[in-house]
């Protein structure tokens, strides 16, 4: 009995030890996760990795960077690390920042430190754009699923999804004028549809048109099925291949072909959110249904799209690596470290530098993320806690 | 049982249709065309274009198309576009040189994850499991082509072994045994590097079902009971803990297919995952998009056969 060590006369002081203790979730979860040390070496090199491209963006871009990573100095080629560069040999402008080479250069002279910083900021952006858009359209696609789920789309939906689309394609292919009638007949139809809808309240379900035909729950599931046939990495190798190659093209790609997870996490989460007290007070309320999604449950659910975002950038800095590896990353001369690999491993006896200095940074940075992601699950989970 | 079979299948099919649709349209709508591959090529005339075009029906609308290439793929009769042989004689060649590295890796994966999952879990938070579990996170972390090279540099300089492509050229006249070692050593590395981010991460797994496990109370009672730890951790823990692990057979089918583009172009190595690089470099579609069907239909067939096997092993699952 613990409010028995407290005076009853001094009322404030029981009800306070009686109350919730004063920890925030956040402070918890810090306490939790500081346990885990490897997790916290994830997180110190992750900020470190953060700083360090950042400050390689600015230092490297612009006119007349700091450290200029496209500098060749044809005289000065495949040094070791360590060697200071041949003063009489260069240019005053030619002579690394540094006044040495710190991770040596490549077989065009060029300094591979510089070259790092640059390709520092690919691997950073590519994780985490890639996995913004991943985490953006799986908690979308997976919201919808587990909230509206148990909605049905009615055969008059799917036909006016056909019309539309119809529309678009004659459109594209070039008959302005039947297109053109598809799409306004779709768009009449669904307008016609809404205000039926809105002065009646409830759809109300009659006749061959309104049959329900499918719900949005197995539509949505359905399509992460036909995602997860494809191989992931040859879908990614095929479509780079297609597209102009860019950074940004990239970056889509790795997205979109990733989002299938979090989606199967959101659904999951939302299907037992959805039955709780909290969201029918909600709804009790009054309170709007994407309000409710983003306000009241999404909160809920971020912990399992979080673990999976964090261990999905590792994902997708491999994956960039080995395109760049492959030839198909972002263009040459923009370096990246996949591609500093790429082009060392033709001195890999010579030069063993080349594929060691970017290999064992590919492989801290990632090793980081994915011990920053599991300490992070461990931290979230006090089921798993408890037994280890 | 039987509906759950008639149902899946039905339901797979739809599937399968829906991802060759969206495979083809991929490939059909993303911008450049395989006749655009080699401009430069004198040979490739204007009217080497038309008829090249006109072979291989790009002048028709894209669903004449989709469905001049099923029509194809299902007769057994579509072509290569670069060399003119069958698809599918191509890739059954293929596959048969990645045959040899799956199997190995498979069995590596399989065989070398099971002990030290379980080592590990029975020993928890000992010196043994936490240095296989920053083991099993290095080798999940580590690029594939960066080990590659790594290994390569070992074995080659300590062990003075060929490791480049599947055997060494002009050993038709050494004896029956010296060839067999030298296809050994070729296949070595590669198949070890197919096997490592599979054996970290089944490894794991086969920690935390073995953890989840030994939790239960029935384990608690049998160690109450006074029986040896062996038959505790072997005979009722395992054995459960097992169960997961049987339906993962059957998501061992599409790997068939995967033959990993990066290994196999570092090793010259000439399998599936190679000729699916070629053919993308080479805008070649007929073989993209049958080796995405080909592995579209693994992977259905694979989690088919997994859902048939947890039905049989578990009993407490009924549908």
């Amino acid at each position: 009995m613990r409010n028995t060590q407290y005076p009853i006369t001094d009322t404030q002081q029981a009800l306070e030890a009686l109350s919730a203790p004063k920890k925030t979730r956040l402070h918890e979860l810090w306490a939790l996760f500081r346990e885990n040390r490897l997790a916290v070496i994830g997180l110190v090199i992750f900020v470190l990795f953060l700083l360090t491209a950042v400050s390689g963006v600015i230092l490297t871009s612009g006119q007349n960077p700091v450290f200029d990573p496209a500098m060749v100095r044809l005289q000065e080629k495949l040094l070791p690390p360590f060697t200071r560069p041949h003063l009489k040999a260069l240019q005053p402008a030619q002579v690394p920042t540094l006044g040495i080479y710190l991770f040596g250069t490549d077989n065009l002279g060029r300094d591979v430190f510089s070259r790092m910083l640059q390709g520092a900021w690919v691997s950073l952006t590519v994780g985490f754009v890639a996995v913004g858009i991943s985490v953006l359209v799986g908690v979308f696609m997976g919201g919808i699923a587990g909230y509206f789920g148990h909605e049905s789309i009615c055969l008059d939906h799917i036909l006016a999804i056909l019309v539309l689309s119809a529309g678009a394609i004659f459109l594209f292919m070039g008959w302005i004028g039947t297109g053109a009638a598809c799409m306004a007949a779709g768009f009449i139809y669904t307008a016609v549809c809404l205000f039926a809808r809105t002065r009646t309240g409830q759809a109300q379900r009659r006749g061959i048109f309104r049959m329900r035909a499918i719900s949005v729950d197995t539509v949505i599931m359905r399509m992460v099925d036909i995602m997860l046939c494809f191989p992931s990495f040859f879908l990614i190798l095929t479509v780079v291949a297609l597209v102009p190659a860019s950074m940004y093209n990239i970056m889509i790609v790795i997205g979109l072909t990733s989002w299938m997870g979090t989606a199967r996490f959101v659904r999951a989460e939302f299907l037992s959110l959805r039955e709780q007290d909290f969201v029918t007070a909600a709804k009790a309320l009054g309170v709007g249904n994407f309000r409710i999604i983003f306000r009241h449950m999404m909160p809920n659910a971020v912990a399992p799209v979080l673990v999976s975002a964090t261990i999905g950038i590792a994902t997708a800095i491999l994956t960039e690596a080995g395109l760049s590896f492959l030839g198909f990353g972002v263009p040459p001369p923009h370096a990246t470290w996949g591609n500093i690999l790429s082009d060392g491993k033709g001195f890999i006896f010579d030069a063993p530098w080349l594929t060691f200095i970017p290999g064992v940074a590919i492989l801290i940075v990632v090793l980081c993320f994915n011990l920053f992601g599991e300490g992070l699950r461990d931290a979230m989970n006090p089921k798993l806690r408890e037994r280890g | 049982m039987l509906s759950f079979i008639a149902r899946s299948i039905i339901q797979k099919t739809i599937t399968l249709f829906f991802v060759s649709v969206v495979s083809f349209l991929i490939i059909h709508l993303a911008p450049g065309e395989p006749s655009q591959v080699d401009p430069l090529n004198p040979k490739f005339t204007p009217e080497m274009l038309e008829r090249f075009r006109q072979e291989f029906h790009l002048n028709e609308p894209l669903y004449a198309q989709y469905i001049h290439f099923y029509k194809d793929l299902f007769t057994g009769r579509i072509v290569s576009w670069k060399d003119n042989r069958s698809v599918l004689a191509k890739i059954w060649e293929r596959f048969l040189n990645s045959l040899p590295l799956f199997v190995v890796g498979t069995l590596l994966t399989w065989t070398l994850s099971f002990p030290v999952g379980i080592r590990s879990a029975i020993y928890r938070g000992g010196l043994y499991d936490r240095s296989v579990t920053f083991l099993a996170y290095l080798l999940i972390s580590i690029p594939g082509f960066f080990f590659a090279y790594i290994l390569i540099i070992l074995v080659v300089t300590t062990l003075h072994v060929p490791v480049i492509g599947m055997e060494t050229f002009g050993l038709d006249t050494s004896s029956w045994g010296c060839m067999l070692m030298d296809r050994v050593w070729h296949l070595l590395i590669p198949s070890i590097l197919g096997a490592t981010g599979g054996i970290a991460v089944l490894s794991r797994y086969v920690r935390s079902q073995m953890l989840e496990v030994e939790g239960q109370d029935y384990v608690r009672t049998a160690k109450a009971k006074g029986l040896p730890p062996d038959v505790v951790h072997y005979k009722h823990a395992l054995r459960n803990a097992l169960l997961p692990f049987v339906t993962m057979f059957g998501l061992i089918l599409p790997g068939l297919i995967g033959g990993s583009v990066i290994i196999e172009s570092i090793f010259s190595w000439p399998g599936m995952g190679r000729m699916a690089y070629e053919a993308i470099l080479a805008r070649d579609y007929p073989i993209i998009l049958t080796v995405n069907f080909i592995s579209a239909v693994l992977v259905l067939a694979g989690t088919f056969v997994s859902d048939l096997l947890y039905l049989v092993v578990d009993p407490r699952i009924r549908l």
